[in-house]
């Protein structure tokens, strides 16, 4: 019987998912992936929880719950840093830890630590360790490693929020894709691969986006609204904690980018204007793609998405605002999400934040670089 | 260029030494008070730790004293302390006070650490009086704190209730008026004299708690409502071993110059924490642990609102309380904490230790009244 391997459907699971599922099954394990994210994963989460953590932590124990009788192994990672100086955060360098001592009745856990902060090495250590636990001797570790790798590299990574829509599906990446033959390296062409109503002119269906007269209610061309999300890849891409946010700016007939859209050298090239290098992975590519996003003129509004409680959001989202207020006088709305958002005052703030957009749009003085 | 720098316990006694003697204009803002917590509260994002509020509040009152330089310690992460320095430049200029923040820190480099302290000192003779300075300094900063573990002990013990309180409290204003690191040894030594010559109960058998959780909370006495005075005042002895000195020790002299360092803590958070995940969650496990094995009757967890590291090592207390029978009161501390329900817990929390003292030593012969 293969072993099956259970990965919470939470966290870091929307940053590695097709690592995890090229890596797993490499060592001949099965993967078990839990549910999505529903009102009974969010309660039992929230039920046996420490109050003060963050809602994406809790959240992760219901997902840890949910997978307590359909796997052999859970996997928990130590994750205390995935790049080179920077860390992720205390708690996901507890995260084993809490677990193991607040839930009781659960498998066994895979709790490698995957610090990367002073080489690269600490990853394919982590892949040994962790092929260890499930019986896989070292030669085959590295192999799965490296196919994994390689797999989650040339994994389609521009996120495609339509396909989330249609597909039903809250993965931000279309992971189930073949492998794309090269990843788009510069902007260029990156914009070729942008999904095609990513510009307004070229859209047919959209009701925001009128290059045909007749559809425009004042007779004047009106450009499609641009949103930045800019919010942890696990709040962003969860459809049930984000309140389908982006499905919701999809309705509304707003193209959204997102951090993971942006590419990483341009986030580096803006991170690096900080005084301070920040010392937190999401820092970073937030900070980053919001001011590359900002200072290219790609989008209308920002909207941040925080958790209640996350310290990083807490300085991150604030620097952020900081500079696009500063600088560029973008309009940025921050939405807290926790486990008693109710989903109704959300959408009341998201409709007047894009309502806000629309007028900024159609406004007359204003004067739009695209004529 | 006058310089300030943000209060934590008695760390203003050892750096007002050294910028004495280095001959340095300096303004020690007021204690940390009411008014310096609200000042921080309006111009602070809501979501960031207390520490931060109360710094900038320390800031803003120092430079309605007229200070327009800050002298502030750095970091690298991942608790939010390391990234203060770059939030407090971005707030005081956004609220307006125009102040230049210099963080000593060697995440630049060593060239960047000697620049900014060439900054501070541009005289080339107090530079060459600058490393017996620091030694005396780092003297008084562990004087400093043995004075205040003394006065710990007395006051649980004194036969007058408030004598202790007295000597200590005059001690910390006429320190602000003493100049230079020999005349505050001086004074210290004097101070601890008094101390002892406090008249005692002999007999007194106090109870012993231990103060864990994060550093700030646990030595800026403001921050949590002076709880150790006041524990003191309910005669029960307190202990903490987290403080300045051992700071200074630790993670300056030792982590500067590659010494072994004191890893006690780090052993006895084993069982429930194995590694370092950053503030003093790892710190406070193993105080825990060490508490209970040297027999002290409890434990009280202080740690600001969303504090990353304390939040997991507070998901984690219950197994430690479980396993090793001490018990623990966790105490979460935000601007908005009522004074009077936190001493009410804090009470309770003394009152059960005396019983859980008394029912143990009656184990034997324990009878009810109706017995």
């Amino acid at each position: 019987m293969r072993l099956k391997v259970g990965i919470p459907r939470s966290l870091f699971y929307y940053k590695f998912a097709p690592f995890w599922e090229s890596f797993f099954p490499a060592l001949g394990a099965e993967v078990v992936i839990s549910d999505q994210t529903n009102k009974r994963i969010l309660d039992d989460g929230v039920k046996s929880c420490v109050d003060e953590a963050c809602l994406p932590i809790k959240l992760f124990y219901g997902h840890v719950l949910n997978l307590a009788d359909k796997a052999d192994y859970i996997l928990i990672p130590r994750f205390t840093s995935i790049s080179r100086n920077e860390y992720i955060c205390p708690e996901f360098g507890g995260l084993p830890d809490m677990i193991r001592h607040n839930l009781k009745g659960i498998p066994k856990i895979i709790d490698t630590e995957i610090n990367m902060r002073r080489s690269d090495k600490g990853g394919i250590k982590a892949a040994i360790e962790a092929g260890a636990i499930l019986g896989a001797d070292r030669r085959t570790a590295v192999t799965a490693y490296r196919t994994a790798l390689e797999y989650m590299q040339n994994t389609c990574a521009l996120p495609i929020p339509w396909q989330i829509n249609s597909k039903n599906e809250t993965r931000p990446v279309n992971w189930s894709c073949s492998k794309v033959e090269n990843r788009p390296q510069n902007d260029s062409q990156k914009s070729e691969n942008r999904p095609q109503n990513w510009d307004c002119q070229k859209s047919e269906n959209c009701p925001q986006s009128c290059s045909k007269s007749e559809n425009c209610p004042r007779g004047k061309r009106i450009r499609k609204l641009r949103i930045g999300v800019i919010g942890h890849p696990y709040n962003v891409y969860d459809k049930y904690i984000s309140m389908d946010l982006l499905g919701k700016l999809e309705k509304y007939g707003a193209a959204v980018r997102t951090v993971e859209m942006v590419d990483e050298d341009a986030i580096n090239c803006q991170a690096a204007k900080l005084p301070k290098p920040m010392f937190w992975n999401y820092g970073r590519l937030a900070y980053g793609a919001a001011l590359h996003m900002a200072e290219a003129g790609e989008v209308d509004g920002f909207i941040c998405i925080s958790s209640f409680g996350c310290g990083v959001d807490s300085f991150v989202h604030d620097l952020i605002e900081r500079a696009i207020r500063k600088k560029y006088g973008i309009p940025l709305i921050t939405m807290t999400i926790d486990e008693h958002s109710g989903e109704a005052g959300f959408n009341t703030r998201l409709e007047a934040f894009v309502d806000m957009l629309q007028w900024r749009n159609q406004n007359e003085n204003y004067i739009s670089a695209f004529g | 260029m006058k310089i300030t720098f943000p209060h934590l316990g008695n760390t203003y006694i050892c750096v007002k030494s050294i910028l004495d003697d280095l001959g340095i204009d300096y303004v020690i803002p007021p204690f940390s008070n009411k008014k310096a917590l609200e000042l921080g509260t309006r111009y602070t994002p809501e979501m960031v730790c207390l520490p931060l509020k109360i710094n900038i509040g320390n800031y803003i009152q120092a430079y309605e004293m007229g200070a327009d330089t800050i002298l502030m310690a750095g970091g690298c992460g991942p608790c939010r302390f390391g990234y203060y320095s770059q939030l407090h430049r971005e707030i005081l200029r956004d609220a307006g006070f125009d102040m230049e923040i210099i963080t000593l820190e060697g995440t630049n480099g060593a060239a960047d650490l000697i620049a900014k302290i060439r900054k501070i000192i541009p005289d080339n003779a107090a530079l060459v009086k600058l490393p017996a300075i620091l030694c005396r300094a780092v003297k008084i900063a562990m004087r400093a704190d043995e004075l205040e573990m003394l006065s710990f002990r007395v006051r649980a013990r004194e036969r007058v209730r408030g004598t202790t309180d007295k000597i200590y409290r005059d001690f910390r204003e006429k320190v602000l008026k003493t100049r230079g690191t020999k005349n505050i040894l001086r004074l210290l030594n004097e101070t601890e004299r008094m101390l002892k010559e406090v008249e005692q109960d002999p007999d007194a058998n106090p109870l012993r708690v231990g103060i864990v959780g994060e550093i700030y909370t646990g030595i800026e006495q403001f921050a949590s409502f002076m709880i150790q005075e006041r524990l003191g005042r309910l005669g029960v002895e307190v202990d903490r071993k987290v403080t300045v000195s051992n700071w200074i020790i630790e993670h300056m002299i030792k982590k500067g110059l590659h010494l072994p360092r004191d890893m006690e803590f780090a052993h006895a958070a084993k069982p429930w924490l194995g590694t370092m995940i950053g503030g003093h969650a790892q710190e406070t496990i193993g105080h825990t642990a060490m508490y209970a094995k040297s027999g002290y009757d409890g434990v009280i967890q202080i740690f600001p609102f969303s504090c990353m590291p304390e939040i997991v090592a507070e998901s984690l207390l219950p197994t430690v309380e479980k396993d090793t029978g001490i018990p623990v009161l966790s105490l979460i501390i935000d601007e908005m904490t009522g004074e009077a329900g936190y001493m009410t817990r804090v009470e309770a929390f003394v009152d059960m230790l005396e019983k859980r003292r008394e029912s143990a030593k009656y184990a034997e012969k324990f009878l009810l009244s109706w017995n």
